[in-house]
């Protein structure tokens, strides 16, 4: 097990490598002058063009570019932004908005998820496992934007339950439900059918029937023995979502007044800026990798014909 | 302001993603822990540190223009210079300048301004080591190629063209004679400094010391970083424009939609900017708050002079033609309700000398339009793009003139290009390599035919995009700029723009106006004409 997480642990750098340069790579092609850019239509000074751009050695080939980057990476140094703020206080603002909001959604997803999955599953073809596809399809269906929109209308502004928009810059707890809502929406409608079909297939199981012939109290079959063992897909797709949640909320942040990650990286591929867009996607990878380590690790304790040498 | 439009952009981009039917409300917000007697206005994070020429974006330029004086500002309505530090300003030849100063005006921190305090910052801001992003403001004075040098290090700290006479004058000594220079004294980069500045510029850009009717309110956050920046009436102002309200608070939001959902909840008092999803029904949604006011902008398109096939004489006959088959009266009534105006020249409505000079080559006539474009030897390449980044509200406008001028032609001859993005675009604009027409735009930095003539259309201006050289014009722009008063000076800048509606080296389409609103707890909101809110005259209702 110690093994396994260790090698796992390390296989994680040269992805991390990978990517991080993938990225760079990426937006450099975008081409462009980000410099002059910073003048908007009118003409750019040609000098201050010619000192920032050897200041962030825009004029170097791409791989020495990114050796700066890396070797910069290696003494904690994330880089700065054109305007002179280090990428590490942006990425410290925007992360902490939007683990929150992910978590949010995230708590949404699992219970409300998980939760009309079970009921869906053990009533198969009755009116609540109808009623589950069918609003679990709508949905699916609807883009985020307008169920954005209409949410913030009817809940936020209509009925005043919850924030319409949120505190601008410091979101509170209370002002990222609605967003969270949207957010975990779609995700929501996956686990729920995910959960529903898997609850379906293992009623027939050998081993709920074992657990039911032994005697077993049906709440004990379906919580230890029935839902645990259907959650392996589940929990696959929720490792995989939580960083999606992260980094995909940007029409979201952008509905709820939310400044985070999504918005940051737009921001900062609009504007070239290498050094931002790597910071915030790699320290979204590592989030993914860490969250595939864990999926993994859990598939042990939730099936234990599982083992990790 | 340079540049204001691109930030506009930006948060247009985000905009046109959502672009959807704006609903709005909401809870929470801007208004929070607000003191009493202050308001909120929406802006966006400062893109640099808070020093005057530092600034080309309306996010960095609101709170410099709240905490800043020069020796100018500008009438709201008109646009006009109006004195505001200055007592007077004198010049004989347009070239030398003597200013004397009103006295009474203090910084924030209590220090005097005087002659020095300008003469300092002035020289801070030129120098090129000091990376100020409007430097080049300072070109015109002499000395300036020392601080500022295309290659290499400075050769002076100093421009020798600035000369402190005493406390209350100084003089000012130009390359050449520009009749426009005293109406660019209201712009942020000639604003003056107190000498703790010096002591370290980049923490004094976090919190800023000017003498302005606002200062910075620490006491209540001051800037917090991507959230807000909050100010309070300078009690010891001495200028005209004195805050009618306690405070403001700057509040950054993601987008002007979010922004607008919170003003319809009461959580924000003014917006600059009403969303694109917006405009069609804000006018409805806030009744007597919604404002409608024309601004010193107009929307072009640009083309390549320099490519062999746009460079020809004929060429300019077959601009003259594609002006004439774009209707903008039914644009701007279908994308802009008819808010917008049809351009009739190259200046905008506020300019002094703006005048209907276009005539009817800017007049919807399609009969017209093909005899012109025949007789001009037909489209260049047979094709006409008119390229656009795709990350902002502009797509939607070009389409509509492609179409346009489809129609009028009977043709399938125009389309838009899309660029990925603003950066993309503009570096192919400035390094001379469109093929074809693009669109082009121009925010006034200040009300002078010169901002909008001279800066663009000039042999070798800086902002001469299209290339365009004729040896007529800049022989009126010259004249212009070296003339005695305004009124001849005008009547040359007319000469000279009816040598554009010759050559047409850009197509003008219209002039836009501002579209915002308030929300219930403020009155006297206004904007003047660059498009900037009035802060100073905004009242808190009790």
């Amino acid at each position: 097990m110690g093994r396994y997480v260790v090698r796992r642990l390390l296989q994680m750098i040269p992805v991390f490598l990978g990517t991080t340069f993938l990225i760079y790579f990426m937006v450099y092609q975008l081409g462009g002058d980000p410099i002059s850019a910073m003048f908007g239509d009118k003409a750019a000074d040609p000098v201050f063009v010619r000192q920032m751009r050897e200041e962030y050695h825009l004029n170097d080939p791409l791989i020495v570019q990114y050796w700066y980057y890396l070797t910069g990476l290696l003494t904690g140094d994330f880089g700065t932004s054109f305007s002179g703020i280090p990428v590490a206080d942006e990425l410290k603002r925007a992360f902490p908005i939007s683990i929150r909001l992910a978590l949010i959604a995230f708590a949404i997803e699992i219970v409300v998820g998980v939760g009309a999955g079970l009921l869906a599953g053990l009533r198969r073809g009755k009116f609540a496992d109808s009623v589950v596809l069918v609003t679990t399809l709508i949905v699916i269906s609807i883009p985020v934007f307008v169920l954005g929109y209409v949410v913030q209308y009817w809940l936020g502004l209509k009925w005043q339950l919850f924030p319409a928009t949120a505190t601008p810059g410091d979101p509170t707890w209370e002002d990222l439900i609605l967003p969270g809502i949207v957010l975990g929406s779609l995700s929501l409608a996956f686990v729920a059918r995910l959960t529903r079909t898997s609850i379906a297939e293992n009623m027939r199981a050998d081993f709920v029937r074992t657990a039911t012939a032994k005697g077993l109290p049906r709440r004990r079959v379906v919580t230890v023995h029935l839902l645990r063992n259907s959650l392996i897909p589940v929990v696959t797709f929720l490792g995989a979502d939580l960083g999606a949640l992260m980094a995909g909320a940007i029409v979201t942040e952008g509905i709820f007044n939310v400044d985070g990650v999504g918005r940051l990286i737009y921001l900062a591929v609009t504007k070239h800026e290498n050094a931002t867009v790597v910071g915030a996607v790699a320290a979204l990878v590592i989030v993914y990798l860490v969250m595939n380590l864990i999926v993994d690790l859990l598939y042990a304790v939730l099936d234990p014909r599982i083992r990790y040498a | 302001m340079r540049g204001t439009t691109r930030v506009k952009w930006i948060a247009g981009a985000s905009m046109i993603a959502l672009a959807a039917t704006a609903c709005g409300g909401g809870d929470s917000g801007g208004g929070s822990g607000l003191p009493a007697g202050y308001y909120s206005a929406s802006s966006t994070e400062p893109q640099n540190l808070l020093q005057p020429a530092n600034a080309n974006e309306t996010g960095g330029f609101y709170p410099l223009s709240m905490m800043f004086r020069g020796l100018y500002t500008y009438d709201a309505k008109t646009g006009q210079v109006v004195p505001a530090m200055a007592e007077s300003w004198t010049t004989t030849d347009n070239q030398n300048y003597t200013v004397k100063l009103k006295t009474g005006w203090t910084f924030h921190n209590g220090e005097p301004v005087n002659a020095k305090s300008y003469v300092d910052a002035w020289n801070w801001g030129a120098l090129s080591t000091n990376k100020q992003l409007n430097s080049t403001w300072f070109q015109p004075i002499v000395g300036y190629d020392d601080v500022h040098p295309a290659e290499g290090e400075p050769k002076a700290k100093t421009m020798s063209g600035l000369q402190v006479v005493d406390d209350t004058t100084f003089t000012i000594k130009l390359t050449q004679p520009i009749s426009a220079f005293q109406a660019q004294m209201g712009y942020t980069p000639f604003m003056p400094l107190p000498q703790a500045f010096y002591a370290d510029p980049a923490k004094f850009g976090e919190k800023p010391v000017g003498n302005g009717p606002f200062q910075l309110d620490e006491k209540n956050g001051g800037w917090e970083r991507k959230k807000s920046i909050t100010v309070k009436k300078y009690d010891k102002y001495t200028g005209t424009d004195a805050a009618k309200s306690d405070g403001v608070r700057l509040v950054f939001y993601t987008t002007y939609d979010a922004a607008y959902t919170a003003l319809r909840d009461n959580k924000l008092d003014v917006i600059d900017q009403i969303p694109v999803s917006a405009v069609g029904s804000f006018q409805q949604d806030l009744g007597n708050r919604a404002i409608v006011q024309p601004q010193l902008t107009i929307q072009k398109i640009g083309f390549p002079l320099y490519d062999a096939g746009w460079g020809t004489p004929g060429a300019a006959k077959v601009r003259q033609g594609l002006s004439m088959a774009i209707n903008r009266e039914e644009i701007t009534k279908a994308l802009y309700k008819g808010m917008e105006q049809p351009a009739v020249d190259w200046l905008a409505p506020g300019v002094p000398g703006h005048m209907d000079v276009c005539g009817e080559t800017c007049k919807y006539d399609p009969a017209k339009a093909k005899a012109l474009i025949a007789e001009g030897g037909g489209i260049p390449g047979g094709k006409l793009t008119i390229a656009t980044n795709a990350d902002g509200p502009h797509r939607e406008w070009v389409t509509a003139v492609c179409n346009s001028i489809n129609t009028a032609l009977g043709s399938q001859a125009c389309e838009p290009k899309l660029y990925p993005e603003f950066s993309v675009a503009r570096k192919d604009i400035t390094d001379k390599k469109m093929t074809g027409a693009y669109r082009t735009g121009w925010k006034a930095d200040y009300p002078f035919p010169d901002n909008f003539l001279n800066d663009i259309y000039r042999t070798g201006a800086a902002s001469n995009d299209s290339g365009y050289s004729n040896a007529n014009f800049d022989n009126l722009a010259k004249q212009a700029q070296a003339a005695p008063n305004e009124a001849a000076a005008l009547q040359l800048w007319q000469q000279a723009e009816k040598q554009l509606t010759q050559d047409l080296p850009s197509i003008p389409l219209w002039y836009y106006v501002t579209k915002a609103g308030s929300s219930t707890k403020v009155s006297n909101v206004s904007f003047d004409v660059f498009g900037n809110p009035e802060f100073t005259e905004v009242t808190v209702n009790k």
